[in-house]
């Protein structure tokens, strides 16, 4: 990624809004046990917490708004630090805008 | 490897049909094209579809032939769609109206993979043996305004490779977010036109330095380069190995684990008219054949890359040898690697043998 503003320093904006692009369903697969992101010629499978965290991406919830409410069930999780790298990382591929 | 520990498929690659109105002298089709009277119905699809979905296919190529041909096609997409199954639709663009397009997206599907043949006019027109290069542009200009997810698949071989930077030009000004640059994989049309189609050293490392400088100036769209086998020394890991990843149901309901393996005749392919897709998954002996290592004789079966490439194509091996068991040719450690590096020295061929129904007898 050359764009500048594409850095990851960005997920600290607090007007960001994740959500998925429009290429990409996220579905649980039953089968597998897992959630997967799906897209053109390629599947993607998730960690549980992962999963978690994509499902809050809908374009309505900041960085902070995801945080607060994981936090509701894993008040003892370090999210303030491992949530916006999460994010930022998943950005990069391109998968969430 | 026992059949309760195979493990699910990812992937369906169903070709709804054989009929085309292009007649690429490389098609994946068989030699012996099914004829649309032998056509799954959509209802035979949607079956199809649901078992895939239990069995864990989370996503489908619909291809063909080119599917726009189907006047149902609307409806196996939404079987599809209703099956948590993520459908791409694999297509010349001839045929391809902004009217059609709502239809298919509005039924459920995901993305649009759409066919070049060459950079310019001519010699697209050329290689598809057919006028379409403006059809193909039109195409590109509906899935943009629709905003669907477009990859561009061009088949790259001797006549095309020396374009490739301008095919690349084309691709993004037409708006795709990706493109896939596949090399001819030598089965089928593509073997019997292979002195044709079969580039040089020099052609594909001049490819390669222009894909290199495309990705160091942009990252967009995205390019996929798919190895050109016959000269890498090692051979490519067939759909990630034999029934491993995905299978492939043709018009007729003949399933396979790769769209070449209908040309290895003493396969007996299931079919889904006649078995569940879960039988044919898990135990079907086509599905079976090569599945694994143990199938395997020298040079594969003590190599350390046997789990990496899976000793390579079945159906190369099968095309070039008679025998699907042995080694892909395409490997240097390939008693057999003389026939390919023999190809690659050959005098080359300027004439295509088209691609069209009972032309494969006649040549």
């Amino acid at each position: 990624m050359t764009d500048p503003a594409a850095a990851p320093a960005d997920s600290a904006d607090p007007a960001w809004r994740p959500t998925l692009d429009g290429s990409i369903v996220l579905r649980y697969d039953r089968v597998r046990g897992a959630d997967l992101l799906l897209m053109p010629e390629r599947a993607v499978r998730l960690s549980g917490t992962g999963g978690r965290i994509l499902r809050l991406c809908d374009g309505s919830r900041t960085v902070d708004g995801i945080i607060a409410e994981l936090a509701e069930t894993f008040p003892d999780a370090p999210l303030d630090a491992e949530v916006p790298v999460f994010l930022d990382r998943v950005r990069a591929r391109g998968w969430l805008r | 490897m026992t059949t309760t520990d195979v493990p699910p498929p990812w992937g369906l690659l169903a070709e709804v049909t054989h009929a085309c109105p292009l007649h690429c002298p490389y098609c994946s089709n068989p030699l012996e094209l099914v004829r649309p009277s032998a056509e799954l119905s959509a209802a035979e699809w949607t079956r199809v579809f649901g078992e895939a979905a239990e069995l864990g296919i989370v996503q489908a190529h619909v291809s063909g032939g080119e599917p726009l041909l189907r006047a149902d096609l609307a409806e196996i997409v939404a079987a599809a769609h209703r099956a948590g199954v993520y459908t791409q639709l694999v297509t010349s663009g001839v045929g391809l109206t902004a009217g059609r397009l709502a239809e298919l997206l509005a039924a459920g599907l995901n993305s649009v993979q759409l066919s070049l043949q060459d950079a310019r006019r001519p010699g697209s027109d050329l290689i598809a043996g057919r006028v379409s290069y403006a059809e193909k542009e039109e195409a590109a200009g509906v899935i943009r305004d629709a905003g669907a997810p477009f990859g561009l698949n061009v088949v790259l071989h001797r006549r095309n490779l020396d374009n490739l930077r301008e095919i690349i030009e084309v691709g993004a000004r037409w708006g795709a977010d990706r493109i896939e640059l596949a090399n001819t994989q030598f089965y089928g049309w593509a073997l019997r036109n292979r002195a044709a189609l079969l580039p040089t050293r020099d052609q594909l490392d001049a490819a390669k330095a222009v894909v290199a400088a495309w990705r160091a100036e942009r990252d967009a769209p995205e390019l996929v380069w798919v190895l050109p086998d016959y000269y890498e020394g090692v051979p490519k890991p067939c759909m990630g190995g034999w029934g491993a990843r995905t299978i492939t149901v043709g018009p007729d309901g003949t399933a396979l684990p790769c769209p070449a393996a209908y040309a290895i005749p003493d396969l007996d392919a299931p079919n889904v008219r006649e078995r569940p897709l879960g039988w044919i998954w898990t135990e079907s002996p086509a599905f079976n054949a090569y599945r694994g290592t143990e199938w395997m004789s020298e040079p594969c079966r003590s190599c350390p890359r046997r789990e990496v490439d899976f000793g390579g194509c079945r159906c190369q091996a099968h095309a070039l040898t008679g025998d699907a068991a042995r080694t892909d040719p395409a490997c240097a450690l390939s008693p057999d690697h003389d026939l390919v590096r023999a190809a690659t020295e050959a005098p080359r061929a300027d004439e295509f043998v088209y691609r069209r129904p009972g032309r494969s007898v006649s040549g």
